[in-house]
Order: C-alpha cells, then structure tokens, then sequence
C-alpha cells in the first residue's frame, strides 16, 4: 500500500493525516510537497489535509487547486485512484473541480471547533463501508468556511447518486441539507469537512474516524 | 491597461457578512438600508494587447469561483 500526503504551504493537519494512515495502515505514507509536478508512481491512496493553504487567499483552497502538484491529484482521481480531502481539502478539491459545490463563509460568522455528531447516508462506497448506512458518528470539526453550497438540482442530483457521504447530526455551519462530505460521481473522490484523523484513537477523545481509514486499506488489500 | 474584475456572490447564495453588516448599519441608526452584499474587487495591471477572452479566463479559472460568483470585466480608461 503505498499512500501520499500532500502539503501545501499553510497546510497543518498534514502532520496527523501521515500519523492517522500509518497507525491505522502499519505504513508511513510518502510525504509530497505542492511544488513538485509530479506525485510518486504506483500511489495506491491521495490525502489532501486540513490548514490554511496558502493563507485562505482570495478564496480557501483556490491557490492550492492551482498548484503544480493538483493537476498530478487530478489526473490520479481520473485513473480511479482514492483521493480523500479533509477541511482545506475538501476546499481545494472543490476549487480544482473534483467535487461540485463551493464552501462558503460557515453562517454563524464563527470558526467552529468542537465534536460533532454525523450520519453516515452513504454507507457502500470505499471510504464508508466500515461504517453501514445509517450509522451515527462523532468526529471534530474546525473550520471557518465549511458552509456547503450548490444550486438545487445539483444537490438533487448528489442526493439521488448516493454521493452525499455525511451528514451533520446537528446544526454546524449553515451547509445546504446539512451536508458534511460528498463523493465524486465515481465515488473514488472523497470531501469532508470534518476531521477523521483526529479520532484514531480513545486518547483523542474518540475513535470514530479509525473505520474510513480501515475501509480504504482494506479495499486496497482486496484489490 | 488598467482592468477592475468585480467579483459578487450570486443572486441567492446567503452572504453572512453581509447580513452581518447589514446588522451592523440598522445598529448605527442607517434606517432604509434593504441588503448589503459583499463582493470583491480585483484591479489588474495588464499588457494592453490582452484580449477580452484571456481576461475571461482569468476570471473563469482563478478569480471568480462560478458555482457561487459572478464576475464584471471593466476596463478603466488610463
């Protein structure tokens, strides 16, 4: 199993992303900088982490989803590779095009910073398996611009795909039908606000997001 | 050539700063005051043989982001 994390500059749960798959995968993932064009070969996973990436200019994640290293994320979720975008990374990916919708300014004004009760809807699709549709869940937020926003028929359209992986169990950010995380329509493509590799295990305060990190590997395994 | 890209967030789409600064005004006593949006303005500095489909790119691939924006292209007399 050969996994990258990729570090942009701001970026800041890179560090607990690398730590979180080689607890859960038994192997350090390969450490990528945003400057470099080209991701390593034969990369079995992608992990975009949370931060500030490049500072939240002109909107967060818009300068991330135009560095060289993205075109490489790009190509790779083109090829059926799982790419997970957690926080920053759910941002970037929507700005890069991999995921619809936008990420607005989180409507209560606030950053949000706590643990958050999630639904699991989709509960079938390579990063979920392990929970089961339906399932509840606790896993922290901390964002500022986590607000989901897409027109309507795009959300009913996501809706009847399947493709809205989670949602809040509470009200968080203002985001459309409480959406938390979104699959790409191959369902390799992976957004969430919410932050799994902060709940690995019980000295965290919980270990809810240990299960994505086991459905991933363990589809990789079969494969 | 000197070129204004005025990026607002669509019709429809919640702008809490605005609603925020709307608040903000009706508690300074501005009565009358119906909506406050807020967008942003780009001012670019650009070679005068930049055509117009260029700087719609810029805005299409960078400036705005058009699931949630729109974006006016004004180009300022020197």
């Amino acid at each position: 199993m050969r996994a990258a994390v990729i570090t942009f500059p701001g970026s800041n749960c890179d560090r607990d992303m690398a730590v979180a798959i080689e607890q859960v995968s038994g192997k350090a993932p390969i450490r990528v900088w945003h400057g470099d064009a080209d991701l390593p070969d034969g990369l079995d996973f992608i992990a975009l982490p949370g931060g500030f990436s490049y500072g939240d200019y002109l909107r967060s994640g818009a300068m991330a989803a135009n560095s060289p290293i993205m075109r490489s994320v790009v190509a790779a979720a083109g090829r059926g590779v799982p790419v997970l975008g957690v926080c920053n990374g759910f941002q970037v990916l929507t700005e890069a095009g991999l995921l619809p919708g936008a990420l607005m300014r989180n409507a209560g004004q606030t950053f949000v910073c706590r643990t958050v009760a999630l639904s699991v809807e989709n509960g079938e699709s390579l990063f979920t398996r392990g929970y089961g549709a339906g399932a509840s869940i606790r896993i922290p937020v901390a964002h500022h611009d986590g607000n989901f926003f897409a027109d309507e028929a795009t959300l009913d359209r996501l809706e009847g795909e399947g493709r809205v992986a989670f949602r809040y169990g509470e009200a968080v950010n203002g985001s459309q039908r409480d959406i938390a995380g979104v699959l790409n329509e191959a369902g390799n493509v992976l957004g969430m606000m919410p932050h799994p590799e902060r709940a690995i295990e019980d000295a965290q305060g919980g270990s809810d997001g240990r299960a994505m990190f086991e459905s991933i590997f363990a589809n990789l395994a079969v494969a | 050539m000197k070129v204004r890209i005025h990026v607002s967030l669509k019709p429809g789409v919640l702008d809490p700063q605005g609603r925020a600064v709307h608040h903000a005004l009706d508690g300074l006593g501005f009565s009358g005051v119906e909506d406050v949006r807020i967008g942003r303005l780009v001012e670019l500095e650009v070679a005068d043989t930049t055509t117009d489909e260029a700087l719609a790119e810029m805005c299409e691939k960078l400036l705005a982001n058009t699931v949630i924006e729109n974006y006016r292209i004004e180009k300022v007399a020197a």
